[in-house]
């Protein structure tokens, strides 16, 4: 079961249950976010992103890595694009 | 949709797939073609089959073996049973995901039980099948559990919250499979044939990369954990072909900003505490896999449907027309099945791949199966 | 009529009904209740085209009211716009209700009152109607059948078998606004979004665009099953593939969002206030501007062309670039998390 999709913490509904509202293209629903806390206190999630799954969030989503990861997309984009280029010119 | 989107770019996409072609030409052309690349998850059948990715590459040289990573269809027909049985006693509530409504037990589906009166509510969390327990305690509320690790963490935190509200009327019916001993028991097969692996990248999120090392140690299969977005698989794939050009065997994270090297330790806790490994477990398609599924510990056994409720617990074969292990192993694709298309179908389903929209046989019926008349 | 509640005797025929006619649905529809049925002039008819168009739909949903709408406006048009997609101008429906004991009259009321706010809005009369009621348990609330009729003139000759290789397929505004907000307004899923049901009549809209394009091939409101569904449907009626491109659907980002979470696919979601038109190639940019003209297709968008092959069958071309089948669906559509 993989469906997860990542959306962001916006609020803490009820800190004793680890519940918080998470908003996914603009939609709201409520989150256990026990798995993605760290040992401080619960409203240092809001703002997160995090990856939503059958009402849990599983874990955070790393902006550095997701960006590293389209970096080497784009690198490969570029060698291409000059492969192209270098077969065109004569 | 933010982290969504850009794993969506079709420029991107095309880059990878013209490298994709100049990797493949510097395999040795002694690996037989095409090279089979295993993915073992619902989700991944799902994207290759909705983005139609497999189509956007030379299928003489590169095919998508679809493995079993769909832990609907792979759900025994006598654990339905078992579940129909379940649900018609007048004082459960049987919630379930939606994905299980339709699968065909040996009588009937959960979807044809509430049909004929038996009360099995869809829900999109097991904390809303608690949420229902609280709401009416006069009912028995049984939580259908299925899914691997991926879906565990959620199952286990749910029978800890039960039991710290002291709650009475609810319980698991515990159907959660093991992805490794899975992958090792695919591996051990002597027909099956795999170049390369991409891993599930929302199991791998809980277990970490680890777990996955013995598949490059002792079975010298590269391995890439992979994303669910289209470009995660492209770019898994042209990572394990990379592997294969470059004769290296190692298990790469393409899935960094989701899966951590290390896992979910609160998570893995939470597993912990509350399911033990079975001996083996059935499995539809497959047979029965050593130490491939959970059970509940006996510190939680008053969570536990099948020590609450007697259930019929009987073993049902699949058709002997069904090809299912064949497919799961990528001896033969879909199409090749002697009863795709024709007796089994998404409305007939004779067996686990035809059952649940992930399964490899009802993706490429429903999303791809003009190709094989191409 | 003092009764809070309907009861068994609202549906016996005697005092309780007629009050309940007399001092509910007559105020609501109009008209009067002296006579068993409505008697509509014929030569009226004649005049306004050559055929008689004639539909009927039962509405079911739960709840009754819903972001966007309820089930009164709904029965409304939902029936008018079955006529419209044929051509027709809608005139007169019935309305057939059947109600559990127990329901509030207050909703009744309510119900009623949509309804005729929507009949007004589509120009169109409830002329005749029909009260059961049934036993607590045998009904969900309420149920409503409406049935219409309609006068195509002549000349028209719309169809699901018309489309022909090389024509446009346009659909008039954002996808799948209905469906989500019924599961949002269901809340059994717990989720929040600004979404709201498109529920409207369209006769304004067909007018629009049949004037500014005569030669429209096929026309039909996208409703349960989705825009997917219409496709699938002309695409067999006419022997033809359609291609579509994902890239190009009106879709706003909370159904988007909702889809995501749910893993559901917004192209088999309900619609209840949204074509789908075919029309010639070289037509497609002015039916266009005509619809985005009228406030009810302001954000309709061209999304695909009719082709020889595959015959039959829709494809759709992913924003990533690969191709996939748009299958007709199986059963229902239900949220996965796999």
């Amino acid at each position: 079961m993989c469906l997860g999709i990542p959306g962001q913490i916006v609020a803490i509904l009820d800190a004793e249950s680890a519940i918080a509202t998470v908003e996914v293209g603009g939609v709201r629903r409520p989150v256990n976010v026990s798995f993605v806390m760290d040992d401080g206190p619960i409203e240092t999630c809001i703002g997160a992103w995090v990856l939503v799954h059958v009402g849990f969030a599983m874990a955070r989503i790393d902006a550095e890595e997701a960006a590293r990861t389209l970096a080497v997309l784009a690198e490969l984009e570029e060698f291409q694009a000059e492969m192209q280029s270098m077969v065109q010119t004569p | 949709m933010k982290f969504v989107d850009e794993f969506r770019d079709p420029a991107k996409a095309q880059a990878l797939v013209e490298d994709i072609r100049r990797v493949l030409s510097r395999i040795p052309s002694s690996r037989r073609r095409p090279l089979q690349v295993m993915e073992v998850c619902g989700g991944h059948t799902h994207t290759i089959f909705r983005y139609g990715i497999q189509r956007m590459l030379p299928d003489e040289d590169l095919e998508y073996v679809h493995g079993p990573g769909c832990p609907v269809c792979v759900l025994p027909m006598g654990r339905v049973d078992d579940c129909v049985a379940l649900a018609e006693r007048p004082e459960v509530i049987f919630s379930t995901f939606g994905d299980a409504m339709r699968v065909p037990g040996s009588r009937k589906s959960l979807l044809q039980a509430k049909a004929d009166g038996a009360d099995v509510r869809m829900v999109y969390s097991p904390l809303d099948a608690l949420a229902l327990a609280r709401r009416h305690p006069d009912r028995e509320v049984i939580f259908f559990g299925l899914g691997f690790e991926t879906t565990m963490p959620s199952t286990a935190m749910t029978l800890i919250q039960a039991r710290r509200q002291g709650l009475r009327n609810f319980s698991l019916f515990c159907n959660h499979i093991t992805i490794i001993p899975t992958l090792r028991a695919l591996l051990d097969a002597p027909d099956l044939r795999l170049d390369a692996l991409v891993g599930p990248g929302h199991v791998s999120m809980i277990i970490g990369t680890s777990p996955y090392d013995f598949i490059a140690r002792d079975y010298g299969r590269p391995v890439a954990i992979a994303g669910f977005e289209p470009l995660d698989l492209l770019h898994a794939t042209w990572m394990v072909l990379k592997q294969l050009a470059e004769g290296r065997c190692e298990i790469e994270n393409q899935y960094g900003r989701v899966v951590p090297p290390d896992g979910n330790p609160r998570a893995l806790a939470a597993i912990d505490e509350v399911f033990e490994p079975r001996e083996h477990f059935e499995w539809r398609g497959l047979g029965s896999i050593a130490q491939s599924g959970v059970r509940i510990r006996p510190a939680y056994a008053a969570y536990d449907a099948e020590r609450k409720f007697a259930v019929p617990n009987v073993a049902i074969a699949d058709p002997s027309a069904c090809q299912c292990g064949e497919v799961l192993k990528g001896l033969i694709r879909p199409h090749q099945c002697r009863v795709f298309g024709t007796a089994c179908t998404p409305e007939t389903p004779l067996g686990a791949l035809m059952v649940s929209s992930e399964g490899a046989c009802a993706a490429q019926y429903g999303y791809g199966r003009q190709a094989a008349h191409a | 009529m003092r009764d809070a509640t309907i009861t068994l005797s609202h549906g016996g025929g005697g005092k309780a009904m007629r009050a309940l006619i007399e001092e509910l649905f007559v105020p609501a529809f109009g008209g009067d209740a002296a006579e068993d049925q409505a008697r509509l002039s014929l030569e009226e008819l004649v005049w306004q085209g050559d055929r008689l168009a004639f539909t009927t739909d039962s509405f079911v949903v739960d709840p009754l009211f819903f972001p966007g709408g309820d089930i009164g406006g709904l029965a409304v048009a939902g029936t008018v716009n079955d006529l419209v997609v044929g051509g027709a101008r809608p005139l007169y429906l019935s309305c057939g209700m059947v109600l559990e004991e127990g329901l509030p009259v207050a909703t009744l009321r309510r119900v009623a009152d949509s309804m005729r706010h929507m009949a007004a809005t589509a120009n169109v009369s409830i002329v005749t109607g029909d009260t059961k009621v049934v036993e607590r348990g045998a009904a969900d609330k309420l149920f409503i059948n409406t049935a219409g009729i309609g006068i195509i003139p002549a000349g028209i000759a719309l169809s699901a078998g018309n489309a022909l290789p090389g024509d446009a397929v346009i659909v008039s505004g954002p996808l799948g606004e209905h469906g989500v907000a019924i599961l949002v307004a269901r809340n059994q899923l717990a989720i929040e979004a600004d979404v709201a049901s498109d529920c409207q009549p369209l006769g304004g809209l067909v007018t629009a665009l049949l004037a500014a394009c005569p030669a429209t091939r096929c026309l039909r409101d996208a409703t349960r099953g989705g825009v997917a569904t219409v496709l699938n449907e002309f695409a067999r009626a006419s022997g033809v593939g359609i291609h579509i491109s994902e890239r190009s659907l009106p879709i706003r980002e909370p159904v988007r969002g909702a889809c995501e979470i749910l893993g559901l696919d917004p192209l088999y979601l309900a619609n209840e206030g949204k074509l789908v038109a075919v029309v010639p190639g070289p037509e497609a940019e002015r039916a266009l501007t005509a619809m985005r003209s009228h406030p009810s297709g302001a954000d309709a968008a061209i999304v695909g062309r009719v082709v020889c092959e595959p015959a039959g069958m829709v494809i759709m071309e992913s924003v990533f670039g690969g191709e996939r089948i748009v299958d007709m669906l199986v059963g229902d559509q239900l949220p996965r998390i796999c």
